[in-house]
């Protein structure tokens, strides 16, 4: 009996002991690798780091786009839907045949006003094609296993994700494809700024993708704020058991919620392909995972934390390497030193606490 | 002819028999209490009224129809509504919207307005919280939130769970008060409470439930005089 109570209060105190020694370690690095790359070695010139800063708010957006489709899923049935990355990657690839289709018809760059509506008809299959995969993910990979403990249907979620990705290159092949922009919106282009000794670019398609990443989020807040199926959404997110007891469909708020998700990621996937260039069919899987510690980050489960939480990842991955001084292979690690770090020091994110009392 | 009938209705939580052949009726129009101690499995028969809880066997007949197959939500468009034990106020939820989710299978928005000045009447107190949200009211507005939510449904009948715990004696007073108000306005209600004294002072028949069963059941004077209902219940 003595000892079965002694050991747990042992190793509380270890952990006490711990968290604060890497908390200082961390800081310590993080001011030494700051303070040489600003005043020892100066580096970088303003100019570059106003091109990180565009790099890093570009992909904030799109991060924030992606990791709200994971808070709002988790928000609602307490699941880290693995497979959210797959489904952007399969709503990218929607809106890339559709692009291919535009462009063999001619249609893509015949005028101005073509080349718009071909890239509004191209986030709508592909918001369209990635809703309907994430309905029909719930109903198949997650449904019949409501009510099991909650690692059977983050396995589902897992297996889900590999069947995505093997299917994806079953189908469309292993090769990288080209995202086939119309010539109004070329990569690469678009205005240029002299800040400092250089030049700065603001291409098109960043703020393109920028505008419609906040136009997104705004979207999305005021759904979940104002209408009737956000409120439904808000209250199966609390008590499902009372929430039915109001006459609400508890199955059709899930199936919502996947969709909304699915149409976020489908965005997010044309977006990616107008933006970075290049789809294949695991392109989902990095800015899945980061758009996942971006969720974390802001406390996963809350709407607000997922859009903060993206911009600062995004941020903190264009900017980070720079500033600790590191090369830039380093990011993706960079990012993911993120999510242990919040795991250890806030679990419950930055914005989060709302989740942490009743998580069953 | 009974507004809803209970039939001999078993109930399971995996393998723990929580209902063992209820039968119960409320007629139109009528406050009908159940009491009995903690575990007797009042809430499960609430619940299993709700499509909540599904029985084993036994029916349940609401107005002639069978509604012990229906799920949850469409029990509601039936005419059922209920305060649940506990409250189960969603606390992130600001008033207002706890009232409009109550309301969530109407379409008929003015009568909605109507019902929620109705409970803003019986509750002011609601009325001058209306944008805070539920978490952050008192126990006595959350059951007061709760019964509101209850009512905009507009339900014909309305099942209340322990309405009263919890709740200082006054308040438990002002909430008996508005449970006869509603029921002398049209609505049925079945009233689950523990405090057998208050529950038998607004309804008109009672049962008594032990251990899965209904042991006793009678008119509420019938009740009170009973030997065994005084000692285990009313404290005498
Ligand atoms: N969700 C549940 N899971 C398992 N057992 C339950 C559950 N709810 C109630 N029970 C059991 O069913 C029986 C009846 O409970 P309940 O209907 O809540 O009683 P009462 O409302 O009269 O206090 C009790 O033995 C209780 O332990
Ligand atoms: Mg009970």
């Amino acid at each position: 009996m003595e000892a079965e109570a002694s050991r747990p209060k042992q190793s509380f105190n270890v952990g006490r002991w711990i968290r604060p020694l890497i908390g200082v370690v961390v800081l310590a690095f993080i001011l030494w690798r700051f303070w040489n790359v600003l005043f020892v070695q100066q580096v970088y010139g303003p100019d570059t780091w106003m091109r990180f800063a565009i790099s890093g708010i570009i992909l904030g957006g799109v991060y924030a786009v992606i990791a709200l489709g994971y808070t709002l899923v988790y928000g609602i049935l307490f699941m880290i839907n693995f497979a959210h990355g797959d489904v952007m990657m399969l709503g990218a690839f929607a809106g890339f045949f559709t692009l291919e289709a535009l462009r063999g018809t001619g249609l893509l760059n015949q005028s101005i006003f073509w080349s718009i509506l071909s890239v509004i008809i191209a986030f709508l299959v592909g918001m369209v094609a990635a809703t309907v995969i994430a309905v029909v993910l719930e109903r198949v990979a997650y449904r019949p296993l409501r009510g099991a403990p909650r690692l059977v249907p983050l396995i589902s979620a897992i297996g889900a994700s590999l069947f995505l990705e093997n299917a994806a290159q079953l189908v469309f092949g292993a090769q990288r494809q080209t995202y086939s922009n119309p010539t109004i919106i070329e990569r690469n282009v678009g205005w240029t700024f002299h800040i400092g000794e250089g030049d700065v670019l603001l291409t098109y398609t960043g703020v393109l993708t920028f505008v419609l990443s906040v136009l997104l989020m705004i979207g999305l807040a005021l759904l979940v704020q104002r209408t009737k199926m956000g409120k439904a959404m808000r209250a199966v997110a609390e008590d499902k058991q009372t929430a039915a007891l109001m006459g609400i469909d508890v199955d059709q708020v899930i199936s919502t919620t996947f969709a909304i998700s699915g149409a976020l990621a489908g965005a997010a996937g044309v977006m990616w392909g107008l933006h970075m260039g290049i789809i294949y069919h695991f392109v989902g899987f990095l800015p899945g995972l980061k758009a996942f510690t971006a969720a974390v980050l802001g406390g996963i489960g809350n709407i607000p934390g997922a859009m903060m939480g993206g911009l600062t990842l995004g941020i903190f991955e264009a900017l980070g390497p720079a500033v600790l001084g590191m090369p830039f292979q380093l990011k993706d690690v960079l990012a993911f030193s993120i999510l242990v770090l919040v795991l250890i020091f806030r679990p419950t994110g930055l914005l989060g606490e709302v989740l942490s009392e009743k998580k069953a | 002819m009974a507004m809803l009938e209970v039939r001999n209705v078993h109930t399971y939580y995996g393998n723990i028999h929580a209902l063992k052949g209820i039968s119960i009726n409320v007629d139109e129009g009528e406050i009908v209490t159940l009491i009995g101690a903690n575990g007797a499995g009042k809430s499960t028969t609430l619940n299993a009224i709700c499509g909540l809880v599904k029985p084993r066997s036994g029916e349940i007949v609401l107005e002639n129809e069978a509604i012990h197959r229906l799920p949850a939500h469409e029990v509601v468009s039936k005419g059922v509504a209920q305060s649940p034990e506990g409250r189960r106020i969603f606390g992130r939820l600001t008033v207002q919207e706890n009232l409009e989710m109550g309301a969530f299978r109407r379409a008929d928005a003015g009568a909605i307005q109507e019902d929620m000045r109705r409970v803003f009447d019986l509750f002011p107190r609601l009325e001058e919280r209306r944008k805070q949200v539920g978490g952050t009211l008192s126990g006595g507005e959350q059951q007061m939130l709760a019964i509101g939510r209850a009512m905009m449904a507009r339900p014909r009948l309305l099942l209340l769970d322990e309405p009263s715990m919890g709740l200082a004696p006054l308040l438990v007073e002002d909430i008996f008060r508005v449970v006869r108000q509603l029921n002398e306005q049209g609505t049925t209600i079945l009233l689950v409470e523990q405090n057998a004294l208050m529950a038998f002072s607004v309804a008109h028949r009672g049962y008594v439930l032990e251990t899965g069963r209904v042991v006793l059941e009678g008119t509420v004077d019938e009740l009170r005089e009973n030997p065994e209902v005084q000692k285990a219940y009313l404290g005498g």
